[in-house]
């Protein structure tokens, strides 16, 4: 069967993010962007599934800029098959890019979907829901297992009392927690061979899908900033400071 | 307008992150609660007695007592019919069932709200709580999540709401509950803890995280936390993570050990009463957000700290 992986190209993980001064976003001129953290493990899962025999075939999609296929690059140079890249300099909310996916998913008819759990950017944490909804699909989310078994899969859920395990009927959506596995580096035979992996260009009109988004963002902020206290020498002073706010 | 407030538990008692969404959702109109589970008629009868709640819609059904996605979401469809906004708290069974009620629904979610500025306007935070958006809904109707530290919570008794029963929508056919691993802890629960003991990667290993940092929770009654770094490293399970992808917490004083202080980590701590770092590092980034301050070898310091307390 099929994997289809959709990545977003963001902020890179290390870059502390700058407000624009008129409140109208984030200031991303000058800033280096990457594979979303959670979107490169579900490449990495994908590819491992292909090794063990579960997948013939991995898919690599993206939404976004025309830069967002140095993004696909990474995805094929990781071990990708192909890539289609669905160009938009909008902003995208999750909803239009579940709706996209649909689409391409209904050309592509992949056996699992493997999205990252939410992008570092808006961290909304919706797409692979909203796409399992749209396709009436079972989802796996904040998966930190995934094991196919004949047409089903079992996926374990990062929860928050620890952890829990469903089974989902095949087709079925899952989505990505840090503990899934260790993304590898693309080799440099790989990232050459890459480039000569097929990229298809789309636009979200080739879908017939409608992005116009349904949130408006009205002021971008920074959040109220932290002062440094003060540095204490030794326990004795820190444990004086505890009992003057009263804890212990 | 008519809000529907999923009531997180466990099929017997109502989880406190359930308080905090009914204040988000009081502040958007009238209040229901919805309890979907299986046996769970005592969590209905709590829910009922929240304060300022109007009614509970029970929803008794062995499909629903995982609160799996792909059952629990056409039941939330069908009540939305006559609701106005789904108000979810922004727990991770929150985050899996509401955007898919969302995409059923054709709204665009609203994530893990911090405010509620309007009818339809919120604060939320975005690149890991760095910037603090505004966002105006243009849908119909609203489904949102919530961040249980930004709001009070209501007071879980003084109502008398009525108990409606809801019909079921059945079993999808296209998921099945496996099994858990949840961890039974003696310690608060970190998402209410009003003290925390968090522990980093200078930890070294799950023995020393539990011969360090242990002692010094158990002293002070407090929660156990810790870095994606000591998660990752297998010191402790996944449920102790705080950070930007694991629990948000704000308690009234936070104690980092042995945490460098990475944005995705102040990004799950920041709203802490106070905060507390030791840290051997005098340049980490956790000073820049602490309180207080205590440069030192956490093995030599945190004993003292625990003995002296």
């Amino acid at each position: 069967m099929k994997a289809l992986v959709p990545v977003k190209r963001v902020i890179d993980y290390n870059v502390k993010p700058r407000v624009k001064a008129d409140g109208s976003g984030v200031d991303l001129s000058n800033v280096k962007m990457s594979m979303n953290p959670f979107d490169e493990i579900a490449v990495e899962e994908a590819i491992r599934l292909k090794e063990a025999g579960k997948v013939e075939e991995i898919i690599a999609v993206s939404v976004g800029p025309a830069k967002a296929q140095e993004t696909l690059r990474t995805a094929l140079a990781m071990g990708a098959d192909s890539a289609i890249l669905i160009e938009t300099d909008a902003e995208v909310e999750p909803l239009a890019v579940a709706k996209i996916l649909k689409a391409v998913a209904a050309e592509v008819e992949p056996g699992i979907v493997i999205l990252g759990k939410q992008a570092i950017d808006d961290d909304s944490n919706q797409t692979g829901q909203m796409l399992a909804a749209l396709m009436d699909l079972p989802q796996g989310t904040f998966a930190s297992k995934v094991e196919i078994d004949g047409d089903s899969v079992n996926v374990t859920r990062e929860v928050d009392g620890g952890l829990e395990t469903v089974k989902l009927t095949l087709p079925a959506i899952v989505t990505t927690d840090l503990r899934l596995n260790e993304p590898r580096y693309a080799s440099l035979p790989n990232i050459m061979k890459a480039k000569k992996k097929p990229l298809d260009m789309k636009s979200p009109a080739d879908y017939g899908v409608d992005i116009a988004p349904r949130l408006k963002t009205t002021n971008v902020s920074e959040p109220p900033v932290r002062q440094a206290g003060v540095k204490v020498a030794d326990v004795d002073e820190l444990v004086a400071k505890l009992k003057a706010m009263g804890v212990a | 307008m008519k809000t529907l407030v999923w009531v997180e538990h466990d099929n017997s008692n109502m989880a406190d992150a359930t308080l905090a969404a009914v204040t988000a959702a009081s502040k958007l109109g009238e209040v229901h609660l919805l309890v979907a589970g299986s046996g769970c008629r005592a969590v209905a009868e709590q829910a009922a007695a929240v304060a300022g709640v109007g009614k509970v819609h029970l929803a008794d059904d062995a499909a629903y007592a995982h609160a799996l996605a792909e059952n629990v979401a056409p039941l939330v469809v069908n009540l939305m019919g006559h609701h106005d906004a789904f108000v979810c708290p922004a727990t991770t069974t929150g985050k899996n069932v509401a955007p898919r009620v969302a995409a059923l629904l054709d709204v665009m979610q609203i994530s893990d709200i911090l405010s509620v500025e309007g009818e339809k306007t919120f604060t939320r935070p975005i690149y890991a709580g760095n910037a603090i958006a505004t966002v105006e809904s243009t849908d119909a109707k609203l489904v949102v999540t919530v961040r249980g530290t930004a709001f009070d919570k209501a007071e879980a008794t003084g109502g008398s709401a009525a108990i409606e029963d809801v019909a079921s929508t059945g079993d999808a056919g296209k998921s099945s509950f496996v099994g858990a691993e949840i961890a039974k802890s003696e310690r608060p629960e970190l998402t209410s803890a009003k003290i925390i003991v968090s522990g980093g990667r200078a930890l070294k290993d799950s023995e020393t995280f539990e011969s360090v940092i242990m002692p010094l929770a158990d002293k002070l009654g407090a929660g156990v936390g810790a870095s994606r770094a000591a998660v990752d490293a297998g010191y402790v399970p996944n449920d102790y993570q705080v950070g930007q992808t694991g629990k948000i917490v704000a308690p009234e004083v936070y104690i980092a050990i042995g945490i460098s202080g990475a944005i995705q980590h102040l990004a799950g701590m920041k709203d802490s009463k106070t905060i507390i770092a030791i840290n051997k590092d005098e340049d980490a980034p956790i000073f820049q957000v602490a309180d207080i301050g205590l440069v030192a070898d956490l093995y030599k310091v945190v004993p003292e700290l625990t003995e002296k307390l």
